[in-house]
């Protein structure tokens, strides 16, 4: 049986109240509750205060550079499905420094689960606009202030996720129920997490944000697995924020269409030089 | 018999060149020749001007020659841009039913090609078959060998095979009937399994070898070959190949996939190589082992993509921030590329560090004829992986650990009782992010300690000739072939002359380099690019000064003749 003290890690190196607390015991409780031991779990991370959380708990952990948290993941990934993989990362490095990335992971369903540190701004290097920033907000980048906001909700449900959720790092209960789900989905499984940042933000507090969101969970009639019903909550932003799983569909992974009989992982793989002996044939 | 043939195939992009090429080079590898053959062609899909040159000798050979016995001219074009090339007794096969000259000349063998397609074959998309089968008649080979190869070419394809090798015969037919007098004859020399097969398929082939079990890439000119026929072998060997959205997303897919503990590589180009830079280096910092395949051609940005050069030589050698050890390797031959390739995968694994095989257009697209390779030459070492038995006995797992070579003993991920810990960010023994500056000393001089090991095992260079000689001349990578031809002639001549040619180029070999190059009154460098690279990287790394540098950038390779020419234009 797996136990939360298996999970303990280093101190963390972030500022007092920031949401990345939350994170860190919401996502190691959920691994708990899983029954999943540290070293069958691959954190993929890439830089940031986000990208700090494995080294604060226990598992096995690629960090990487800014934007790369999901090639790197992927690639793990098909290497040894039997990993449990874990993106764990900042907006900045998902949705702009790593855009691209996450616009294609879209389409592939990797069986991968991405936690997004969604702060809204680029706090490690001092507090720059970030892809998720509300229109208007103002940075030593963006005096203008900032333009039209990347919505990764809309953005993933439209690019074809077969799994999209948001979490709030005020309310650590339901994100342990949101971060389960997500990685027991067969799948790509974004979770887009509310992380309100207490010395750069000061427009997307704590406060802020428990004036506005709202559990879809709560409301008996919605259907997570109803598109068109997802994307009207996705466009949802201001006064109400909806928070829980916003979509869901089953469809093949990537891995299914690469090893379709369930092959040996790659990496358990004998390597047989002679194998390729009838190869050579060919070029005679 | 002394057999030593040039045809050329010329033609519109899309009309069938580099096929015919390859036919034509296989029809005569059966026989028992060798063949090398080259391919020019522009970055287009249709129309322009493409040409192959198809040398065909009885001893090895390693590069085309200047004069050409025999053109096989798809269209006008090719007997106007390559006429003069023409030796005074060659042939000109072309089809003279849809083509006319205003002047006949003794050279032209007109062939009704498109005709023979027709009535022969059943179809005018045959032509290329009735040109083959001229061109196999007029220098009276064995037809049969032609027929054997065409039909394996269309195996499976129903009547397409018979109707070609009929086509085929159609055009050797009509050239053993009208033109017996041309003349010059090649005789069957034996039987032969020799392979024939271009630098990529080489190093496709040696990654296959290898155990390469992970191979992702973005299409770029000239190594996309490598990863479609990877891509084609991937259900049969067991391994995943991906095309991903962009370069970037490639180097850091092939690091993931290292990094969990397959044997995994990407190859691409010049400016795909540039996105991967950043990628090299969070490979170095992580200790995770990657292969990269660079085929250079001209840059800088677009440059020209289907076309030759040695530009990228000191780019690849210190690419990225930082400072971090690698190896690069710059294959000579086609033969080279494979055995290189599979030494690439244990270096890498072995140092847990990247390395890059720097091919180029020339050898990656060029068509050679190999003795099959010896696969029991082939050793998988994987370096120091540690087993859950092993890592039982140890203590608390530490991925970068400090020991005397550099090199940390390797666990996978979910290898029970270790944890696999690495950081793009400077990282302690058990690869948590540090600020420490003893700490960071400690990883700077770990890591450079493994250059120490990699370079006793890159090997030497190559020496062809004697090891003393008046005159030296120095080259690296693909121009082996035309360099060790122009030895031959310049030795013919009375000329003492040698070459040392690099194909393990870092961390660079300088006692050898030094020693042979001390012996030698002159020493040139030849190269492939404008500014003179490996001469510059020999003075870096020897503190020697060569006499002269003879250079070429426009694209195209080094024939042996043009390599004598400007040696002698140097000397006097």
């Amino acid at each position: 049986m797996v136990k939360m003290e298996d999970y303990a890690g280093g101190t963390p190196a972030w500022c007092p109240g920031c949401g990345n607390f939350a994170i860190l015991v919401a996502l190691r409780r959920a691994l708990v509750d899983l029954d999943l031991e540290p070293y069958r779990v691959l954190m993929v991370s890439d830089i940031g205060q986000a990208g700090k959380l494995p080294h604060y708990t226990r598992g096995n952990v690629l960090n990487v550079l800014h934007g790369r948290t999901l090639p790197a993941a992927i690639g793990a990934k098909i290497a040894n499905p039997e990993l449990t993989v874990i993106g764990v990362a900042g907006d900045g490095g998902s949705y702009g420094e790593g855009g691209n990335h996450f616009l294609h992971a879209l389409r592939y369903n990797h069986d991968i689960t991405h936690l997004v540190h969604n702060n809204q701004v680029y706090a490690l290097t001092r507090g720059q606009t970030s892809p998720t920033s509300d229109p208007g907000y103002v940075t030593r980048t963006t005096p203008q202030g900032a333009p039209t906001p990347i919505n990764p909700i809309t953005l993933a449900i439209i690019g074809g996720a077969s799994w999209v959720g948001r979490g709030f790092a005020g309310d650590i209960n339901h994100l342990v129920q949101l971060i389960t789900r997500g990685i027991q989905h067969k799948g790509f499984a974004l979770v887009d997490i509310l992380q309100p940042c207490p010395t750069f933000n000061r427009k997307n507090t704590f406060a802020w944000y428990r004036e506005r969101v709202y559990k879809l969970e709560e409301d008996e009639t919605y259907d997570p697995t109803d598109k068109m019903m997802a994307f009207s909550k996705a466009v949802e932003w201001g006064d109400r924020i909806p928070i829980g799983v916003i979509y869901q569909a089953e469809r093949p992974t990537f891995g299914d269409y690469l090893f379709p009989s369930g092959a040996e992982p790659l990496v358990k793989q004998k390597l047989d030089p002679f194998s390729i002996a009838p190869l050579l044939e060919e070029f005679v | 018999m002394m057999v030593d043939f040039d045809f050329m195939v010329g033609g519109e992009a899309g009309q069938g060149v580099q096929s015919i090429s390859q036919v034509l080079g296989k029809t005569f590898t059966r026989g028992g020749y060798h063949v090398f053959a080259d391919q020019d062609y522009e970055s287009r899909i249709r129309g322009g001007h493409s040409f192959s040159k198809i040398r065909v000798k009885n001893e090895p050979v390693l590069a085309v020659a200047e004069p050409v016995h025999m053109l096989i001219a798809l269209n006008k074009e090719t007997v106007d841009l390559h006429r003069a090339e023409l030796v005074s007794q060659g042939a000109i096969v072309y089809d003279s039913e849809r083509v006319t000259f205003a002047v006949q000349d003794p050279l032209f063998y007109g062939v009704p090609l498109e005709r023979l397609a027709v009535e022969r074959g059943g179809n005018k998309i045959m032509m290329n078959s009735v040109a083959l089968g001229a061109a196999i008649g007029l220098v009276n080979y064995d037809f049969n060998l032609l027929a054997q190869v065409l039909t394996e070419q269309f195996a499976g394809r129903g009547t397409v095979a018979e109707n070609n090798v009929e086509a085929a015969r159609g055009g050797y037919q009509y050239v053993r009937e009208y033109y017996s007098k041309y003349g010059m004859e090649i005789k069957v020399m034996g039987s032969s399994r020799r392979m024939l097969l271009t630098g990529n398929d080489a190093i496709a082939l040696g990654a296959l070898a290898a155990g390469c079990k992970f191979m992702a890439g973005y299409p770029m000119t000239p190594s996309t070959p490598i990863l479609e026929y990877l891509a084609g072998k991937a259900g049969d060997f067991g391994l995943a190949v991906v095309q991903p959205e962009d370069e970037i997303s490639v180097i850091n897919m092939v690091i993931g996939a290292a990094f969990a503990g397959a044997r995994a590589m990407t190859a691409t180009s010049g400016g795909g190589f540039c996105l991967m830079v950043e990628g090299l280096g969070l490979a170095g910092m992580t200790e995770t082992p990657i292969v990269v395949v660079e085929g250079q051609r001209p840059g800088p940005a677009i440059g020209l993509p289907t076309r030759m050069e040695q530009g990228d030589l000191e780019f690849v050698i210190h690419a990225s921030h930082g400072e971090f050890p690698r190896a690069v390797l710059a294959p000579a031959t086609v033969e080279d590329a494979f055995y290189l390739t599979t030494k690439a995968f244990n270096l890498a694994e072995k140092y847990q560090t990247p390395v890059i095989i720097l091919n180029d257009h020339y050898l990656a697209t060029c068509y050679s004829t190999v003795d099959k390779f010896d696969l029991s030459r082939v050793n998988i070492e994987r370096g120091d992986i540690l087993s859950e038995e092993e890592v039982a006995k140890q203590g608390e797992y530490k991925r970068h650990q400090i020991t005397e070579s550099g090199i940390s003993p390797r666990a996978l991920p979910l290898t029970k009782g270790a944890l696999v810990v690495t950081d793009a960010d400077e990282h302690d023994e058990e690869g948590h992010l540090i600020e420490s500056a003893e700490i960071r000393t400690q990883m700077v001089l770990k890591r450079q300690r493994k250059e120490k090991g990699i370079k006793q095992e890159i090997g030497q260079p190559w020496l062809y000739g004697p090891r003393r000689a008046e005159t030296t001349l120095v080259g690296w990578g693909s121009t082996y072939g035309p360099l060790r031809e122009a030895v031959d002639i310049l030795r013919k001549e009375g000329q003492d002359v040698n070459l040392l040619h690099l194909n393990e180029l870092w961390p660079f070999p300088s006692e050898t380099v030094s020693e042979v190059l001390d012996g030698a009154k002159r020493s040139f460098v030849v190269e492939n690019n404008a500014t003179g690279q490996l001469a510059h990287l020999l003075r870096a790394e020897t503190g020697k000064k060569i006499t002269g540098k003879i250079l070429k950038f426009d694209g195209r390779p080094f024939s042996p003749m043009h390599i004598v020419g400007e040696l002698k234009k140097e000397v006097s």
